[in-house]
């Protein structure tokens, strides 16, 4: 199974990291934005045969240690084939 | 006193702290490598500054789980002392050893310059030869050390009086000017409920000898001798 955690800061923690991509992008001429926020993707290839015994193992890891509890939220998706999906260049 | 200075893949301010240690203070010390478990001939665990591990996914995040810090969890327990510096806090914190993280700076900037901090707790071991209020210059170099916590433990730091540091002008006066960093509320520094544990941004081993610009680091190590009585116990106070 295979398994994508998104990290993100959670809502009212300052991300000054998305501020400044923010203003660099507005430089580029980008000034439709109202907000940006970074955050971070985890991709997991893992021995682990369903999707809720992946969903398990993936949570205890992010309690763990992928995400920190007081500044930052995760989702775990699990899919068969973490090949970009509807990605675009 | 018997010290063990922590060395990581990565951490730089290990062969400072021995320094201090051995050649200013005489007393014992011995580094410890990140996947030793035995610390129970110590009396004081120092965490250095440094990108332990990298640094990778979050400041200190990766050492706090590392078999010494682990190990720190019982050493902990029996009452030894822990004094983590920059990213010895950053650790201490990801560890859950003290609340609160450690965050970018606010102004996104690497910032290594001196820092004057205001002494608000002196019931430490640490601390103990400070007066409240005194105002102590050391140097800061760190990237991530914006401390935050939530409002309820903010009001569980304040109740307590576990802010041991926070960043002022050389007069003494909080200010946002003196916030290097974005700190909530100043805070440069803090200690675990039983006084044991100590997590600071600056570094006091930079400030230990007349010829590195201050001494006012020593007052520290200073303290934690002081609080060391005969039967091998520590004073809390």
């Amino acid at each position: 199974m295979k398994a994508r955690v998104l990290v993100r800061l959670k809502p009212g923690i300052m991300d000054v990291q998305g501020a400044a991509v923010k203003r660099a992008l507005a430089g580029l001429g980008f000034s439709e934005l109202n907000d940006l926020r970074v955050g971070k993707v985890i991709d997991i290839d893992m021995n682990e045969p369903t999707p809720e015994g992946a969903r398990a193992r993936v949570g205890e890891m992010c309690r763990q240690l992928l995400a920190n509890p007081i500044l930052e939220d995760y989702t775990i998706e699990t899919v068969d084939d973490l090949a970009p999906r509807g990605a675009a260049r | 006193m018997r010290f063990g200075v922590v060395v990581f893949p990565g951490t730089w301010s290990d062969c400072d702290f021995h320094y201090v240690v051995s050649e200013v203070l005489h007393q014992p010390v011995r580094y410890v490598w990140h996947r030793e478990r035995e610390l129970r001939e110590l009396d004081c665990v120092i965490l250095p500054g440094g990108f332990s591990y990298g640094d990778y996914l979050r400041a200190g995040a990766v050492a706090g789980r590392s078999p010494v810090v682990e190990a720190l969890r019982d050493f902990v327990a029996g009452g030894g002392l822990v004094l983590g510096s920059c990213n010895g806090f950053q650790i201490l914190c990801e560890a859950g050893l003290l609340p609160g993280v450690l965050t970018r700076n606010e102004c996104l900037q690497y910032r290594c310059q001196s820092s004057h901090l205001v002494v608000e707790n002196v019931d430490t071991p640490f601390t103990r030869g400070l007066r409240p209020g005194q105002v102590l210059t050391m140097p800061i170099s760190h990237g991530e050390g914006k401390y935050y916590a939530d409002a309820e433990t903010l009001a569980r730091l304040k109740q307590h009086n576990l802010i041991v540091f926070r960043y002022a002008e050389a007069d003494g006066r909080i200010t946002k000017q003196s916030n290097p960093n974005g700190s909530l509320d100043n805070i440069a520094g803090v200690v675990n409920p039983e006084g044991t544990v100590l997590g600071m941004m600056p570094h006091p081993e930079r400030a230990s000898e007349a010829a590195m610009g201050g001494t006012d680091g020593l007052l520290m190590f200073q303290s934690l001798l002081g609080s060391l009585v005969e039967d091998g116990s520590f004073l809390k106070r």
